[in-house]
């Protein structure tokens, strides 16, 4: 039952542009306001991945929490131009406390 | 919870029989536990090293691209990359990794990537150089995606087996002991309860004669 990935991309305008070249879907998006309801529509036109960049991943680690145990869609955070945050580092980190009990990196 | 349970044969058989079952559970789960986190671990080792080339190699592609976008202006920038290189060639599946649903992502490479979608006559070669770097990036992205998304859900699952075996370990297994022995004394007691008072009547039946 393979069917083609829809990917998206939700950041800051100037840093996501440029993955229209993939081929991606790409949502510019100024504050955090309304991100929880743009990630639900998204969920419902069946995407698979959402990437979104760090700088607004941070506002809403409620909402991505939400879909961590859903198999889709993976939402994936991105560092953007000013280089990384350390979410996505933080989110391996915790992963691993959760499932060993001990950070062992 | 001693007070509850009726010291008899029958409820000490159903009792066995609980105890047997948790027992055979708590082994399997055990089993699971193990797999799963030896798995995770090859996965989380991977996500890693692929998070850590993706955030250096993407930052360097998105900074060069910010120069490019400062050098050209926006609008010409958003004119060039109109049409994609490509159109993703992305297959989703699903695989199952100790009954746990994991996307699986596969990445087709279509005809060679060389050729840029616009024009050079207006565009930096900053932007080319950005956009060749950020279509090379395409593969390990998706794999990030996949992998990362497998540890969360594999983390998931581990975090409740756990639970689930610590709960058979140290709750409903030492408790069903208990209740078996409970009940086993209690019938043991009955029977000398019987014994003696069976010699007790022997006794008075003999005097009697």
């Amino acid at each position: 039952m393979s069917r083609k990935a829809k990917i998206a991309v939700i950041g800051d305008n100037n840093s996501v542009m440029i993955f229209k070249v993939l081929g991606f879907y790409v949502f510019p998006i100024e504050e955090c306001a309304d991100i929880g309801k743009q990630i639900k529509e998204l969920e419902h036109n069946k995407f698979s991945v959402i990437y979104i960049t760090e700088n607004i991943a941070a506002g809403i680690e409620s909402i991505i929490d939400e879909y961590k145990d859903k198999s889709f869609p993976a939402i994936i955070p991105i560092p953007n131009k000013n280089g990384s945050l350390g979410i996505g580092k933080k989110g391996i980190k915790k992963n691993v406390e959760k499932a060993v009990g001990a950070d062992i990196f | 919870m001693c007070a509850q349970i009726k010291p008899t044969r029958m409820e000490l058989t159903r009792l066995k029989g609980r105890l047997q079952t948790a027992e055979r559970g708590h082994k399997l789960l055990k089993d699971k536990r193990d797999e799963m986190v030896r798995r995770f671990m090859i996965y989380i080792k991977k996500n890693k090293a692929l998070r850590d080339e993706i955030e250096d190699k993407l930052t360097e592609a998105l900074q060069q691209f910010s120069v490019a976008e400062s050098r050209m202006g926006e609008d010409l920038i958003t004119e060039a990359l109109l049409c994609p290189v490509k159109s993703t060639n992305v297959t989703v599946d699903k695989a199952n990794i100790m009954s746990v649903d994991v996307p699986k992502l596969k990445y087709e490479e279509s005809e060679k990537t060389t050729q840029l979608p616009y024009g050079f006559s207006f565009t930096s070669g900053e932007l080319d150089q950005s956009v060749l770097d950020i279509a090379e990036l395409m593969p390990l992205l998706i794999e990030l995606a996949e992998v990362e998304k497998t540890c969360n859900l594999l983390a998931d699952e581990i975090e409740k087996t756990r639970r689930r075996v610590n709960a058979l370990e140290h709750v409903m297994i030492p408790e069903t002991k208990k209740d078996i022995k409970y009940i086993m004394m209690r019938l043991e007691e009955n029977e000398r309860g019987t014994t003696t008072r069976l010699m007790k009547v022997k006794d008075m039946m003999l005097k009697n004669e």
